[in-house]
């Protein structure tokens, strides 16, 4: 398995050094993701989902920085490489979908001339070759008339079309591994629905890895093929997607699609987690959900849950040592 | 009409048009005429006291500006809005309005204190200082937040707790018409939980009645009574609440409510529509909605379709009897 991943990291920390002493943001994570999957990262905001995307792509805002841990993309270890071949890197080998898709194009070039720019950069392309390909690309990310669309710029595109623009720019160099970081968000929900078809069928098509990142579980369920839960900054639930949502193990995954509202049917009440995830700088010992977990005792305040094996997935969580059931 | 009958708030044909920005040249040499965005055009409902009325839609379809012109923000090019009699101004009820975005609707440099307490000093709701700080103090302990919280500033606060501080500051005005326009589609579904609960118990403690505009539609089907479909600029069908999410009758409902993602059902079947929201600056000629229907036919082409009632729903849909009787 390992061999074979596209995307490997291995007990990754980043760290932000301020004036008040380091803040650590991400406390060991360990996934991979193997060719063709979609890895989905869920959590709350502040869980640190988007900054393990941006240590990969080696994006870390200014300040941060990776602590320990390997970050290895088809063999390769990554996370330690200089700026320019990390520039090689991105596009080739990683592409990148933001939440924003009005802000990841540049307005002033045609939409044609960013994909042309970005294929010949990393391809020996001529124009000409680049254009005919480009064409190619925006018809099969589902855009109509692409011959003229091509020469039109971004602000002439409405929201979905824009970010299909996006997904073409992320996918034009052919890379392995595309690190999609809320691409649904800033969507309404009827195009939400096509964008997650469209990421879907290229993955399978181009055998392309992704990690999905998102707060929404309802996009997990339809695009992901694993999941991996996020809390303060470490993996508490990691398993496939189906038996993650219908049997959850750890209580904050239980709590997180508890507090759903159902289309089908109304609630009285919705489940809710009290209270927030912690701060940075006030971490609590032992796991860190025990302040907020209705199940918390001696020993989650104490010691810290590794990782256990949990039916076909694995979850952080002391109860499920066989020592307490009431929690299954 | 007694006074409980008569609804806390009727809209009749509501329209709002924005004149599209045009060049002088255009204007005055070519005589062009100037274009309008209909961005809301001839929508009436009624709200019941102590109910929920929810309007669902797409981004652009005009539910916030419907929104805006209930508080006053935005005039109405026609139609008329009737609050029931109240303690607002003019005799009629006091309405408040919370904001989707939690960032940007708190001043950063006033404490939360004196947020809070601005309605009460400027309505002149409490007696002296005392009386509005313990008033002050009462409702952030109403949202769930604590007394120490007074003196701390916006930007200490997460999202959700923001959203509370938002809705304490619209409770100290003692409203008893309340418009939540998208309250938490910033927030993490942990935290919308949260703050739907706390506005569901605010209804029942205070007896508010509530306009919810909202994109999300099973955030909707939680929280209210009656529910409005609004597809560029138009209400499309409202029904109550189970019936849209049960029996949705309107082609659009069927589809939006299609593409809601299913955690149980990841894989089911999905009407599947290629054309993407017109832009309402040129909407289509007859049934605006027609470009993406798969029931549209030349009678949809040709003319608006009209209101008509289908026991609790009213829909404005050519083929509404057809898809009554299938």
């Amino acid at each position: 398995m390992a061999a074979e991943a596209v995307l490997d990291i291995r007990n990754l920390v980043v760290e932000f050094p301020t004036r008040r002493g380091v803040l650590t943001a991400i406390r060991g994570i360990d996934l991979t993701i193997g060719r063709g999957e979609i890895l989905g990262v869920v959590g709350e905001s502040g869980a640190g989902k988007s900054l393990t995307g941006a240590a990969v792509i080696g994006l870390l805002e200014s300040g941060g920085r990776i602590a320990e841990g390997e970050i290895h993309v088809c063999g390769r270890r990554i996370d330690q490489l200089p700026l320019r071949e990390m520039q090689k890197l991105r596009g080739r080998t990683i592409g990148a979908i933001f939440q924003d898709p009005l802000t990841s194009l540049n307005p002033l070039l045609t939409v044609g001339d960013q994909l042309i720019e970005t294929m010949r950069v990393h391809m020996p392309l001529s124009r000409a070759g680049a254009m005919a390909r480009a064409v190619r690309l925006l018809q099969e990310v589902g855009i109509p008339s692409p011959e003229l669309r091509i020469a039109q710029y971004p602000h002439q595109f409405s929201g979905g079309m824009r970010q299909r623009v996006v997904i073409a720019l992320a996918l034009c160099a052919e890379p392995e591994l595309v690190i999609a970081d809320e691409p649904t968000t800033a969507l309404d929900v009827s195009i939400q629905a096509q964008i997650t078809a469209l990421l879907k069928r290229v993955c399978r098509d181009r055998g392309t890895a992704m990690m999905l990142i998102t707060h929404d579980m309802g996009v997990i369920a339809e695009t992901a093929d694993r999941v991996a839960v996020m809390y303060a900054g470490r993996i508490v639930e990691i398993g496939p997607v189906a038996s993650i949502i219908r049997a959850p193990r750890h209580p904050y995954t239980k709590g997180l699609i508890g507090s759903i509202p159902s289309l089908t049917q109304r609630s009285e009440r919705l489940v809710q987690i009290d209270g927030s995830m912690p701060r940075l700088n006030a971490m609590p010992e032992g796991c860190a959900f025990h302040p907020r977990c209705r199940f918390a005792m001696a020993q989650c305040r104490r010691e810290r849950p590794p990782l256990m094996p949990a039916g076909t997935s694995e979850a952080a969580c002391w109860h499920l040592n066989g020592e307490v059931s009431h929690v299954a | 009409m007694s006074l409980d009958e008569q609804p806390a708030l009727a809209a009749s044909d509501i329209a709002c048009w924005f004149p599209l920005p045009q060049s002088w040249l255009d204007r005055a040499v070519f005589g062009k005429p100037s274009r309008m965005v209909k961005a809301v055009d001839g929508i009436s409902f009624a709200i019941p006291r102590g109910t929920t009325f929810a309007i669902v839609g797409e981004s652009g379809c005009g539910k916030s500006t419907v929104a805006r012109m209930v508080v006053g923000l935005q005039d109405p090019t026609r139609g008329t809005f009737d609050f029931a009699a109240g303690r607002g101004r003019k005799g009629r009820l006091r309405t408040q309005m919370i904001f989707q975005d939690p960032f940007a609707s708190l001043n950063p440099r006033w404490r939360v204190g004196d947020i809070i307490a601005e309605p009460i000093r400027e309505l002149g709701l409490c007696e002296d200082t005392r009386e509005t700080v313990r008033r002050m103090h009462g409702l952030l302990d109403t949202v769930g937040l604590g007394s120490r919280d007074a003196g701390r500033y916006p930007h200490e606060f997460s999202g959700g707790q923001r959203q509370r501080i938002s809705i304490a500051r619209a409770l100290a005005a003692e409203p008893e018409f309340l418009v939540c326009d998208e309250p938490t589609s910033a927030l993490d579904v942990s935290v919308q939980a949260q703050i739907l609960n706390l506005l569901a118990d605010l209804q029942s403690d205070l007896g508010l009645t509530y306009l919810f505009i909202s994109h999300n539609l099973s955030a909707v089907r939680h929280v209210s009574d009656r529910v409005a479909v609004m597809y560029l600029g138009r209400i499309v069908e409202e029904a109550p609440a189970d019936e849209i999410f049960d029996r949705p009758r309107h082609p659009y409902t069927k589809f939006l409510l299609g593409s809601v993602p299913n955690l149980l059902h990841p894989d089911r079947e999905r009407i599947p529509v290629a054309v993407d929201l017109p832009s309402p600056i040129s909407p289509p000629p007859g049934c605006t909605y027609h470009p993406r229907c798969p029931l549209a036919s030349d009678l949809c082409r040709a003319g608006a379709p009209e209101a008509s009632r289908l026991g609790a729903t009213t829909i404005r849909c050519h083929h509404a009897r057809e898809i009554h009787l299938s």
